[in-house]
């Protein structure tokens, strides 16, 4: 049997791993996607003072942290039993939107941009941010960069860090914003709404005006069916800050909607011995392996899950996209996962006219951002959608508030099993009778980068495409074949 | 002229290193016209085949964040350091380990349990365990040995100069990159991209050299925006840090809690905000002393947040 190692794929803190196994035919006897690394978060936040956890596990990851510090801080609410008021809520909440539009941004134009815009089976060395660049004209990519970093200021504002906010205290925010701060951040909030819809715009030319790219999205090559997860309002509208999570089975048909207090009803984390990263599955369903479908407990947390679970969006524009996106589509759920990259969009532009809305919130310049505690601490649980799925952080502590208990379902991990049976499609569509052609670099690629994953944390904030190495050995261990992309 | 051979490489960290370099933004181009990149994972297709091919000191410098708690990590450390004239640690992580060197208060087995086994979620009946090398059907699957200790880089291999921060803030970051490429670089072993002075230097805050006589905890009172938070009771980190970062947390009304780094010919950082704390106690009994140190809650992962590795103990009892 022979053996095809992608080994790294740097972007999980460095590092990750997929080892596909070819039979004697030469087709995909199995892949294995495999995460290398583990930090020991659970463990080593026991013993520390409770009110800590949203500047240490911020630090899970340096792309989102905005995503950890805010589900964090939302467990201290729960720790302490404490009601923010409500300008604490909407600043969070602020904060969040802004982070959303700069996290969005960056993925679309940066790590799925260069395969829609220059194309797929472009040459691999057009396959970047720079040769984008260089289509969409100087302006776009000066515009990518400053509406990115404008949001970024937002959150400095609201956050006092642009990475690794430190705002975040049980029962509100350390900092209220002046006048001065919420005008800066109306203004900045008006020109990412015009940016998001100019991405969409841009989106509809060059992605859905041409008829391969839809049928691209839509073939079966990248549709796979599994239960959806996201969080929604009371009016089952996608909410990034708060709500309930809802869950859909493959035929829409809503499965679960609960309090994330109560997610250990609904959820389950599965160890295999080859890799270092859980598996969450829905616990009522079972673990039934890496496979999809009504039966097995595998869904996915990404933007197209969260809008498939959802029956709209609370913002005007974004709501005429998400049923434009439908209706073009035909179907709901959608199970095309390619198609998480226009939902993304129906987010971006979301999360710019949410983060104008409460820009312009007359109760957003408050001084009154905090509630001190009261009662004594003992166990909370803090969740939100992050960019690429619901995150849960779960703290109990001790009468004193030191943390004695941690548990967390990081938002990627959730699509962990999709993200590894994609691959597998992926593979499985791609290599044939042994011939491992160029083109498979790119297409395990696309499978991959629709779920934009954040062990990919660098990724998509950095210009390049993810680095792929192939290599393809004999039965015996003889390097036969190195597939390598080319510089640039 | 040639360009200088830049590498960059991050270890065991969040990444946050990497945006903090790219928080360049425009400025990212200009500095790229100046260099040549030869290796940086993230962004360009070079691997560890093509590091591993170049010539012992081919690259001019490499910046290698994050802290070293695998296998991988240590193999590539090694590499770098071989192959570079010059080897940067950036960021806390490899700087002083970071927050991820907190796992030095825990072990590897400690780790492991808790992970994939007394987690509320985990359903690990059957006590699997990721392991180094697996057999599986098809044939062997590999991942990286974790580690029981988490190292800094200058543990693993000789280092050349540190920048400190978790992350480094974007403007010490560009100057950090000027010094390699224009000149100017202090003496070996230097910290670069920060203040030569305590945080406290450049806080805004008002101090009046209050005495406390109780420590209060963040949750536990809004802090006054004007005034020095260690007066105010609560543990501010400034006085044992080495400023540079524009003391950003104290402006969003938080402390300080150490990313910076110890103080110039500070060893110890932790031990340092010790020594600052007791002299801002209002304590003259041996009583009071005992109540205000007991007072602080978690030591460890207050004064060594940043700094464990680092630090003289480096770990709790394995």
């Amino acid at each position: 049997m022979k053996t095809v190692t992608i080994n790294p794929i740097t972007r999980l803190e460095g590092h990750g791993k997929i080892s596909i196994f070819l039979n004697d035919e030469g087709n995909v006897e199995n892949a294995y996607f495999q995460v290398p690394e583990l930090r020991g978060f659970e463990k080593f936040c026991e013993g520390r003072p409770v009110e800590e956890m949203p500047d240490i596990t911020s630090r899970i990851c340096g792309v989102c942290p905005e995503a950890h510090h805010i589900a964090s801080t939302k467990a201290l609410d729960g720790v302490f039993h404490v009601e923010p008021p409500p300008a604490a809520k909407k600043l969070r909440e602020l904060l969040y939107s802004a982070f959303f539009v700069a996290d969005h941004i960056t993925h679309f134009y940066v790590l799925a941009g260069p395969d829609f815009v220059m194309g797929p089976t472009a040459p691999k060395a057009e396959r970047n941010i720079l040769s984008v660049i260089a289509k969409v004209g100087l302006e776009v990519g000066g515009s990518v960069i400053k509406h990115r970093s404008d949001a970024l200021d937002a959150i400095a504002m609201i956050g006092g860090k642009r990475i690794h906010p430190s705002c975040g205290v049980p029962g509100g925010v350390s900092k209220s914003i002046d006048e001065d701060e919420r005008v800066k951040i109306e203004t900045i909030a008006e020109s990412e709404v015009e940016f998001a819809k100019f991405t969409m715009k841009l989106f509809d030319d060059i992605v859905l005006n041409n008829k391969d790219y839809v049928s691209l999205i839509t073939s079966e090559t990248y549709a796979t069916e599994t239960y959806y997860m996201g969080t929604v309002d009371d009016q089952n509208r996608v909410n990034f800050y708060d709500g309930k999570i809802r869950v859909v089975d493959p035929e829409g048909k809503e499965f679960a909607k609960y309090a994330p207090v109560d997610y250990q009803q609904h959820i389950a984390e599965h160890v295999e011995p080859w890799t270092y990263l859980k598996y969450p599955y829905l616990k009522k369903i079972g673990w039934k392996g890496l496979i999809g479908g009504k039966n097995s407990g595998i869904y996915r947390a990404t933007p197209l899950a969260r809008l498939n679970v959802a029956e709209g969006m609370t913002t005007p524009v974004a709501q005429a996209e998400y049923r434009r996106m439908y209706e073009t589509l035909g179907r709901k759920p959608i199970h095309a996962t390619l198609a998480t990259h226009w939902a993304r969009l129906v987010e971006l532009v979301y999360a710019a006219e949410r983060m104008l809305e409460l820009s312009r919130d007359p109760e957003i310049t408050s001084p009154n951002v905090r509630t001190i505690p009261t009662s004594i601490p003992d166990e909370g649980v803090g969740a939100v959608e992050a960019p690429r799925g619901t995150l849960i952080h779960h703290y109990k502590t001790d009468e004193k508030g030191i943390v004695k208990g941690v548990n967390l379902i990081v938002a990627t991990t959730n699509n962990h099993a999709a993200i590894s049976m994609s691959i597998k499609q992926a593979a499985q569509g791609l290599i044939k009778k042994g011939d491992v052609s160029d083109g498979i670099l790119n297409m395990v690629e696309m499978a991959f980068r629709a779920y934009d994953p954040c062990f990919a944390c660098a990724t998509h904030t950095l210009p390049g495409q993810m680095p792929l190495d192939v290599k393809i050995y004999s039965k015996n261990g003889l390097l036969l074949q190195t597939l390598r992309r080319p510089e640039f | 002229m040639t360009k200088p051979k830049f590498a960059f490489n991050w270890a065991s960290s969040c990444g946050g290193c990497e945006i903090a370099i790219f928080e360049l933004g425009t400025k990212l181009v200009d500095v790229a016209n100046k260099i040549d990149i030869v290796f940086w994972p993230a962004v360009f297709d070079y691997k560890y085949s093509d590091l591993e091919a170049m010539p012992d000191k081919s690259i001019d410098v490499a910046f290698f964040n994050g802290a070293i708690q695998n296998s991988e990590n240590e193999h590539v450390a090694k590499l770098l350091r071989a192959k570079s004239k010059m080897l940067v640690a950036f960021g806390a992580c490899a700087y002083c380990g970071g927050i991820p060197a907190l796992a030095n208060t825990t072990n590897r087995d400690q780790i492991f349990a808790s992970s994939y086994l007394e987690t509320a979620t985990t359903d690990n009946t059957e006590k699997v365990f990721p392991q180094s090398n697996v057999q599986v059907a098809e044939g062997e699957l590999t991942i990286p040995e974790f580690y029981n200790t988490v190292k800094t880089l200058d543990q693993t291999v000789d280092v050349d100069y540190y920048v400190p921060g978790c992350p480094p803030v974007g403007e010490q970051v560009s100057k950090v990159i000027n010094q390699f490429v224009e000149g100017g670089l202090p003496s070996r072993g230097a910290v670069l991209g920060a203040s030569e002075k305590s945080l406290c230097h450049e806080c805004k805050r008002v101090k009046t050299d209050r005495k406390i006589t109780k420590i209060v905890r963040t949750y536990q009172t809004i802090q006054d925006p004007e005034k020095c938070l260690l007066e105010q009771g609560i543990i501010c980190m400034g006085p044992a840090t080495r400023g540079g970062c524009g003391s950003i947390c104290l402006d969003a009304n938080m402390p300080c809690r150490g990313c910076y780094g110890p103080l110039p010919n500070v060893i110890d950082q932790g031990g340092k905000m010790l020594s600052a704390l007791s002299s801002v106690f209002d304590a003259d009994t041996e009583e009071d002393i005992q109540k205000l140190a007991d007072s602080v809650v978690d030591p460890i992962g207050t004064f060594y947040r940043f700094s464990l590795a680092r630090s003289l103990m480096r770990r709790t009892r394995p």
